[in-house]
């Protein structure tokens, strides 16, 4: 019944906007995924060497950003299926 | 289960008044017209009627020079000495005229837009801000005071940059890239932090435009082009790889010609699409309080606590996007610089 009630209103919406929203929502998973692993990693490093936290806290920080910025470029080809 | 009953509602709701669209909120044209430009300041709505402050239009068309106020499209029924504002098709938004054939043709247009007139404000801003600051070292023996205040606080952020980020990643001659690295850091969080505030003389979302991003991603790519040195574009051209990937078809150059492109593109869209997806994001959530509005009121009072409590938080996130992504516009121009100033890396010392 909720599958019935979502094809429903993605076949009123048009495809193009249920691949469009399809798309974002993997590159969220991807940035989510990567950047989760960035923090673990950064929380390991500090763990073992309390004294560089400040130095981690940068690089961790560098590098979310960039793999945002990926993501984010994924999401900016989504928008452009929509309004081109 | 909630969520499936709204989505239900909704879909029901949307084809039974399709005759009432007045009544129906636009979220499309909300969210857009806050994040695009326009020609004049609206600053808010008192009962029916706006409150804008109208910008001036400066148009070079077929039939010459035309200055005048954007209020003057109000008054003759949208059209002033032969332009006007298009309604839809390609240049929808923008000013436009008909030529001969009856087409619409958009002339050269200069306009003072909210963007223009936002740009001006916050550089304004930043002026102020930073020269008043300098005067103060003028006026006092450094050696002997340290200063407090305001100029205590951008003297602190200024050193955390120039020490952290410029220092580290630029490398021995960092003191010439400096001016241009911190001007980078602090136009971009003033514009994004004015961005954030919701009235006049901020809320012109000015690096959510990718037309700005892309001037500032340009001005990365020229200080890095044309100041690299030798080595560094020995690195593109012929690289320090394999004979069979750079001889027959140069095939490492090609990427590495690419990847002069690709680094300043990611930094335009970095900060254009974290910057406006923030925008809409709040937006949008604001909207909810709009939208459940017709639903009742136990809908919309707990849709309204909720786009309340989201919009705080999607507005402190902002608030840490701003600062995270001009400093790491900053940090990032800062290390294609260092790595346009490579020195030559000597095989024989490293094999001791």
């Amino acid at each position: 019944m909720l599958l019935a009630v979502l094809l429903q209103s993605a076949a009123a919406a048009g495809l193009g906007k249920l691949g469009a929203a399809l798309g974002a929502a993997i590159a969220v998973i991807g940035a989510g995924i990567g950047i989760g692993k960035i923090g673990s990693s950064a929380m390991e490093a500090i763990a073992r060497q309390p004294e560089a936290a400040g130095d981690i806290r940068m690089n961790m920080i560098i590098i979310a950003a960039l793999v945002e910025g990926v993501a984010l470029i994924a999401i900016i080809v989504c928008l452009l299926t929509l309004f081109l | 289960m909630l969520l499936v009953a709204f989505l239900q509602e909704a879909n029901a709701r949307e084809e039974s008044d399709t005759d009432n669209k007045e009544q129906q909120v636009d979220v499309n044209e909300i969210v857009f017209g806050h994040i695009g430009d326009s020609y004049e300041w609206h600053i808010t709505d008192i009962g029916d009627t706006p409150i804008a402050i109208p910008l001036p239009v400066i148009v070079k068309s077929s039939t010459g020079w035309h200055t005048f106020l954007s209020s003057r499209f109000e008054e003759g029924d949208g059209e002033y000495e032969g332009l006007y504002i298009a309604k839809d098709g390609e240049y929808k938004g923008k000013i436009v005229e008909k030529d001969a054939g009856g087409n619409e043709v958009k002339p050269l247009d200069i306009s003072i837009t909210k963007n223009v007139a936002g740009l001006f404000i916050n550089s304004a801003i930043l002026v102020i801000l930073v020269l008043s600051c300098a005067r103060w070292y003028k006026k006092h023996p450094v050696e002997k005071e340290a200063p407090k205040g305001m100029v205590g606080m951008m003297e602190a952020c200024i050193f955390a940059i120039n020490d952290d980020v410029i220092k580290g990643c630029v490398g021995k001659d960092y003191k010439r890239y400096a001016p241009y690295l911190l001007t980078a850091f602090f136009f971009i969080l003033i514009n994004n932090l004015m961005g954030l505030i919701p009235f006049f003389p901020g809320g012109a979302n000015i690096t959510g435009n990718i037309a700005i991003t892309f001037v500032l991603a340009v001005c990365t790519f020229l200080v890095v082009n044309i100041w690299g040195n030798k080595e560094y574009w020995k690195e593109i051209l012929w690289p320090d790889v394999p004979w069979w990937l750079k001889a027959p078809f140069p095939m490492m150059p090609i990427i590495e010609v690419f990847g002069i492109f690709t680094k300043p593109f990611a930094l335009m869209i970095r900060l254009f699409a974290n910057m406006m997806a923030g925008h809409a994001a709040i937006l949008s959530l604001i909207s909810i309080i709009f939208i459940t509005a017709n639903m009742g009121p136990l809908i919309n009072g707990s849709m309204g606590f909720v786009a309340v409590a989201f919009g705080i938080f999607m507005t402190a996130l902002e608030l840490l996007v701003a600062f995270i992504q001009a400093y790491v516009f900053t940090m990032l121009s800062a290390v294609f610089i260092g790595l346009s100033r490579t020195e030559e890396v000597r095989e024989e010392k490293e094999m001791k």
